[in-house]
Parts: structure tokens; sequence; C-alpha cells
């Protein structure tokens, strides 16, 4: 299968992404620069972190508006898979492919940590290879992670199971004091209503090898390579 | 023809960096500051004369770009020619 992963000016997880699909999980993998039109045959997109566009005017606002946004929606309403990384679960908030945004931290502060985080759901392209309840160990590096969605919204999106990941303590238990930048309900990651747009704000594709501290990532990325040959088979 | 936009943090929107700044005024002796909601400014300078036009205009970059309705509300003002003397000055 082949990963195409979007370079925004300003994205520094780029190449992590990329590496972590090529030569770590060993898939056909291709970086894609922002002002292309086209996503060169791609069964998945990865949206990487960083700061596209200097994150002017708000985390993922002018990124947006990029051409390959374009394909990149296209995509997404074919059904195609898209996983939006910190940044890149930003830009897919403010292009409205996932409901719901961001705001500061409520302890202000960039958090850089490795911390636990809970997978909700298995039935995604991005979880697949996990197991229900499964905590993975994650490094989190953002100032702007603070989930929010209106109360009718958030309502829903509970309902509809569309929780894809959560902050828990490392046995995964919820709790404030596990919350690292005061997300509603502890939300680390959501999909879409169709379920083939994940965003999550922890990097899995940096903690993919064992010398990172954390292999945990690795069952993110391998879940598309899972769910794509159950769907071509 | 210039129009201002002024962005802020919905109410029900925790608004961390207004909270810090209040908490800073009241540490420099402003006992009476119950609250600091911070927020973006915008200065649009358009052309075209009529300030009908310009406020709906502004008002659709404001709902589009400026601002994030899922988190941010917004008001937008179109300046008279006589303010915008001031703001030149």
């Amino acid at each position: 299968m082949k990963f195409s992963v979007v370079v925004f000016p300003g994205s520094n997880s780029d190449y992590d992404a990329f590496y972590a699909a090529s030569h770590v999980l060993g898939e056909q993998s291709e970086l894609v620069w922002h002002k292309d039109t086209d996503l060169k045959g791609a069964d998945a997109v990865i949206l990487p972190g960083g700061f596209a566009h200097g994150d002017y005017l708000r985390t993922g606002a002018i990124a947006r508006f990029s051409p390959i946004m374009n394909a990149v929606k296209a995509f997404a309403e074919r059904g195609g898979p898209v996983l939006g990384i910190c940044n890149g679960f930003q830009v897919l908030l403010e292009a409205g492919l996932l409901p719901g945004a961001m705001v500061r931290n409520d302890r202000i502060k960039f958090v850089s940590q490795v911390v636990p985080v809970r997978v909700e759901q298995t039935d995604t392209p991005f979880t697949a290879a996990c197991s229900q309840n499964q905590v993975l160990k994650l490094p989190i590096a953002h100032g702007e992670g603070n989930y929010y969605a209106p109360p009718d919204v958030l309502a829903a999106i509970e309902q509809n199971r569309q929780v894809v990941f959560r902050y828990t303590s490392a046995a995964g238990e919820v709790g404030a004091q596990w919350n690292p930048n005061g997300s509603l309900n502890g939300i680390a990651g959501i999909c879409n209503h169709r379920r083939n747009v994940v965003g999550l704000m922890p990097h899995p594709e940096r903690a993919s090898e064992a010398a990172l501290g954390s292999a945990d990532g690795r069952f993110v990325l391998a879940s598309a390579v899972k769910a794509l040959a159950s769907v071509s088979r | 023809m210039k129009a201002r936009v002024y962005v802020t943090l919905k109410p029900s929107v925790f608004d961390p960096q207004g909270r810090v700044v209040a908490d800073a005024l009241v540490t420099l002796g402003y006992d009476d500051v119950k609250d600091v909601r911070q927020g973006k400014f915008f200065e649009v300078d358009l052309t075209g004369a009529d300030p009908a036009t310009a406020k709906a205009r502004v008002t659709e970059m404001a709902d589009k770009l400026l601002a994030n309705p899922v988190i941010e509300s917004y008001r937008v003002e179109v300046l008279q020619e006589s303010q915008q003397s001031r703001v030149g000055s």
C-alpha cells in the first residue's frame, strides 16, 4: 500500500511520518508538497505535525486553504483513510473534516512529554490493529491541544463513538490528573461520522521503534495497512 | 474604506491566556479586576465606498477565515470617513 504524507511550509514531523511508514513498516511512501493538487496514488494520507504556515491566525487556519486540501477532501469523501497527527489534526478541524476546535492548553504551557493514551474504538483504519482499551505510550508536543466542542456536538461524538483516543493513566483510568491539556472528556483523538478520517494530538510516528522510547505508535500506522488489506481482500 | 473586526472566544470557552492576564493585573494591585478575555483585532482596508457592502463582505470574511465560529464570536465595524482620518494619525 502507499502512504502520502503532505508537506506544508512549517511541517516538522513530515519526515518522521515518512520514515515510520517507509522504513519501519516497509510500505511505499511519498512526500507530497502542499501546492500539489493530487495525492500521487495514495491509499492513505497523513497530515503531519508541525506548525503549518507558522500557525498564523489560528493553528491550521491557513493550511486548510493549501491547494492539496481539495484533493484531501475529495479523498476523504470517497472514504479514503486520512490521519491528522497533532498539527495535522488541527488542520482537519479547521477544514471541517472533523468536528470541534482546539484552544490553548489550560495550563498555557507547551507540553512535551510521553503520556498514556487509551484506544477507545478499533473500527477505524488507524486503530484496526489495536485492541479495545489498549493503553499506548505516545509522545505529545503541543501548545494548543485543548479539544473543545459545543455541548451538543460533544454529546453527539460520544454517542456516535467518535472519540478514538483518550488521555488516561497507565492503567487506563480517566481523570483530570491524567489530562495534560484540559481537553474536554480527556479527548486525545477523534474520527468523523464515517470513521475514515482520524485526528489525534499524540505522535505515533515518533514512537514507532523501541529505540525511540516506545514502539506503541506502530499500532496506529500498521492499522492502516491491516484495514486496507482487509478491504482489498 | 476601513473596517474593524474584533474576535473573542465565546463566553462558554475557557480563555487561559485571559485568566493569566487577569491574575497578573490583580498581582499588580488592580484587585478590582474580575476577569479578562483576550481576543484579536483586525483592521481591514478595502476598496469601494459603500459602507453596507463593506460590512457584508467583511462579515463574510470574519465568518470564513478571521474567526473560527466553533469557538469564537466576532463583531464588525465599518469606519466613517471622519474616523478613518483618526485611525491614520
